[in-house]
């Protein structure tokens, strides 16, 4: 027997779940890039190829966890939170990851060389790029308990905080960003121009993952303010 | 009437089988649905469950159950016009419920969206309107009950939504959930209580009063069911007092621990759901059998006030379990794991607010759909953001099963109806 009349086709797969779920591949994907760079910085180009193995591998994965993400949302589902955020959400998580494996990618293809100076600068600043990631993290592991609530009370007043973490982290990023940048400028004469240009293209880059972090967080908001 | 003397015993037992297989319908897939809720949320067991079901199915049929079934036994067809031909009633009701028990099986079978009220009720005026005539239906109660189908949805939403919202702003959003879940949800266990014994005072206990010679006024009524309110909250109270906070519970989720306070409210509101499930759904086996037993043995008065044999109500009780022991334990089993996503404290304010409109509507006389009624409580409780996802497609399904359920109940009652009258006419 079939039972379509029964009280449990009613029930959608609720879409917390998969989302924290994949925002925390996501987040293990990014945070491959510190082991990475250590590894490039090292000169060690078969340990930073294994490294950019797992990235892809993770970020193949986060893909597959995105697509049957959207095959679950029908647009029948009725949710406490708009179908449009949620997939928002998800997309700008996804870039999370394929922006660390562009990243990655460049590095590997040109075996790009840190000038010496700048590596502990750099190391650092992929480190809070990495720590931007793992506060959106936190926040969007809030959303059970946010369903909990109804998204109301004490618990939209601490994902705000959370949000806020984050914003002022992602700050902290794009000041070190710019101090890269800076001191790369300062030295650009000695190095080669196409080398130069990647070098800039990579911290772009890297800045552009602490960014979208912070847009997951906006993101997070705006389910709130509704 | 020489039909009853000579065919009577026989129609009695027809009546009564048929009777059984539609109970056994019931039991097999309605009772599911009115209890997964309770499964799938995991504050029961499905053998807990099954428990339950079996105990307070029970109570609510034959403590609250009278309303509904003299709405189907005498309320839908207009028994004046049957005066002269008590055999067409007879023929009637037996084609009735042996056309809504097929059209069930035959459903449940296919997976189309059944209701077993939508499937009684059109097989009765499908009978009485084509076999008899138009004016053999009582089209002013058929309108309000049709009229309920609609509103008793938005009802149960409206009471789930306030419950739901209540138990937010009372303990989801203050910083101690779990303490302050304690201390409310004896109020709602009162609630569950209150409701239940005012229904039954009013309206399941009044014979029995009167046999024993006892009235009780409005006012006394509320008395009592207040006092066996509190009774419930204090049960109630006792068995939350064994509920401790578990700290590693709340690595994942916080609200681990307070939705373990919902899952022993739970227990209560599936007792309501299964009470007001018993109290308008048995109705719908019995009251055709309870119609053709007492024509049959008035010998054909229809006027005749008789009161229902105690033995009718065992009947429906005994289908119910026997589907509920042969099928209804899988499909419980089935549902509830397909209903993982509802948390207790959603399924507490769904399951409430769906028994205390079934409830009502029972006490007032209304065969509605439990599972419809749900459906509206649940997406009560969706409104006020409470439900990860819920699937409107099964709104779809209601109507479906509007649109598709009371015309073959009514053709299928029809071509029963002439084949009895050819066989016993």
């Amino acid at each position: 027997m079939d039972f379509s009349n029964s009280i449990s086709n009613l029930f959608g797969k609720s879409p917390i779940k998969p989302l924290q779920e994949h925002m925390a591949l996501v987040v293990t994907c990014a945070s491959h890039l510190e082991p990475f760079f250590e590894a490039v910085i090292a000169n060690k180009w078969t340990k930073a190829s294994g490294i950019f193995d797992k990235i892809t591998e993770d970020e193949n994965q986060a893909d597959d966890l995105k697509k049957q993400f959207r095959l679950n949302m029908p647009k029948s589902l009725f949710m406490p939170v708009s179908r449009g955020d949620l997939l928002g959400i998800l997309a700008q998580q996804d870039n999370i990851a394929n922006t660390a494996k562009d990243v990655c990618g460049i590095v590997l293809g040109r075996e790009m060389d840190i000038p010496s100076s700048l590596q502990a600068d750099f190391i650092a600043y992929v480190k809070s790029a990495i720590e931007t990631c793992e506060k959106a993290r936190k926040a969007i592991d809030e959303l059970d308990e946010l369903l909990e609530t109804g998204f109301t009370g004490q618990e939209v007043k601490f994902v705000k905080k959370l949000i806020r973490d984050l914003d002022s982290q992602e700050q902290k990023v794009d000041k070190r960003e710019r101090k890269l940048r800076h001191r790369l400028f300062k030295m650009e004469a000695d190095i080669p121009p196409v080398h130069v240009m990647f070098l800039y293209n990579v911290i772009d880059n890297i800045g552009a993952i602490a960014d979208t972090a912070e847009q997951v967080g906006n993101q997070l908001e705006l389910l709130l303010a509704k | 009437m020489e039909l009853f003397t000579e065919y009577g015993t026989i129609l009695i037992i027809l009546a009564g089988a048929f009777g059984f297989f539609m109970a056994w319908g019931v039991g097999a897939n309605d009772v599911a649905n009115a209890m997964g809720t309770s499964v799938g949320s995991k504050a029961l067991t499905i053998k807990q469950a099954i428990l339950i079901a079996m105990v307070f199915e029970f109570a609510g049929a034959y403590l609250a159950g009278g309303e509904v079934t003299s709405t189907i036994r005498k309320g839908i067809v207009d028994s004046s016009v049957f005066v002269d031909s008590p055999d067409l009633l007879v023929f009637g009701m037996l084609s009735a419920l042996l056309a809504a028990g097929t059209w069930l099986m035959v459903a449940s079978f296919m997976g189309w969206p059944v209701s077993t009220t939508h499937s009684i009720v059109g097989a009765i005026v499908g009978f009485a309107a084509v076999g008899v005539s138009t004016d053999a239906v009582n089209w002013d109660k058929v309108s309000t009950i049709v009229a309920s189908w609609v509103v008793s949805p938005v009802i149960a939403g409206t009471i789930s939504f306030a419950i739901f919202r209540s138990v937010q702003n009372l303990i989801l959003i203050q910083d101690n959930p779990f303490e302050r879940a304690k201390k409310y949800a004896p109020m709602y266990m009162f609630a569950v209580g209150f409701l239940m014994a005012m229904v039954t005072i009013l309206k399941g206990l009044k014979h029995v009063f009167k046999d024993i010679g006892v009235s009780l006024t409005f006012g006394e009524s509320i008395v009592w069911a207040i006092m066996f309110g509190i009774l419930v909250a204090i049960i109630g109270t006792f068995l939350l007092s064994r509920v401790k906070r578990n700290e590693e519970l709340e690595i994942g989720n916080r609200f681990a621990n307070v939705e373990r306070v919902f899952a022993v409210l739970m227990i209560f509101t599936a007792c309501s759901m299964a009470f007001a499930h018993g109290s308008n759904d048995v109705a719908n086996a019995v009251g055709p059998l309870a119609a053709v037993v007492n024509v049959v043995s008035s010998g054909g008065d229809i006027a005749a006030k008789s009161s229902m044999p105690s033995w009718i109500l065992l009947l429906g009780g005994a289908g119910i379990v026997f589907g509920l022991a042969t099928y209804g334990f899988k499909v419980m089993g089935t549902i509830g794991r397909k209903i993982t996503e509802l948390t207790p404290s959603r399924g507490f304010a769904a399951e409430l607010g769906a028994a205390a409109t079934v409830v009502f509507a029972s006490g007032t006389g209304l065969p509605i759909s439990t599972t419809h009624t749900l459906v509206g409580a649940v997406l009560g409780v969706g409104l006020a953001r409470g439900i990860g996802a819920l699937n409107l497609r099964m709104i779809g399904s209601i109507f479906l099963s509007w649109v598709v359920t009371l015309p073959a109940g009514a053709g299928l009652a029809i071509l029963f109806f002439f084949f009895f009258k050819g066989v016993f006419g």
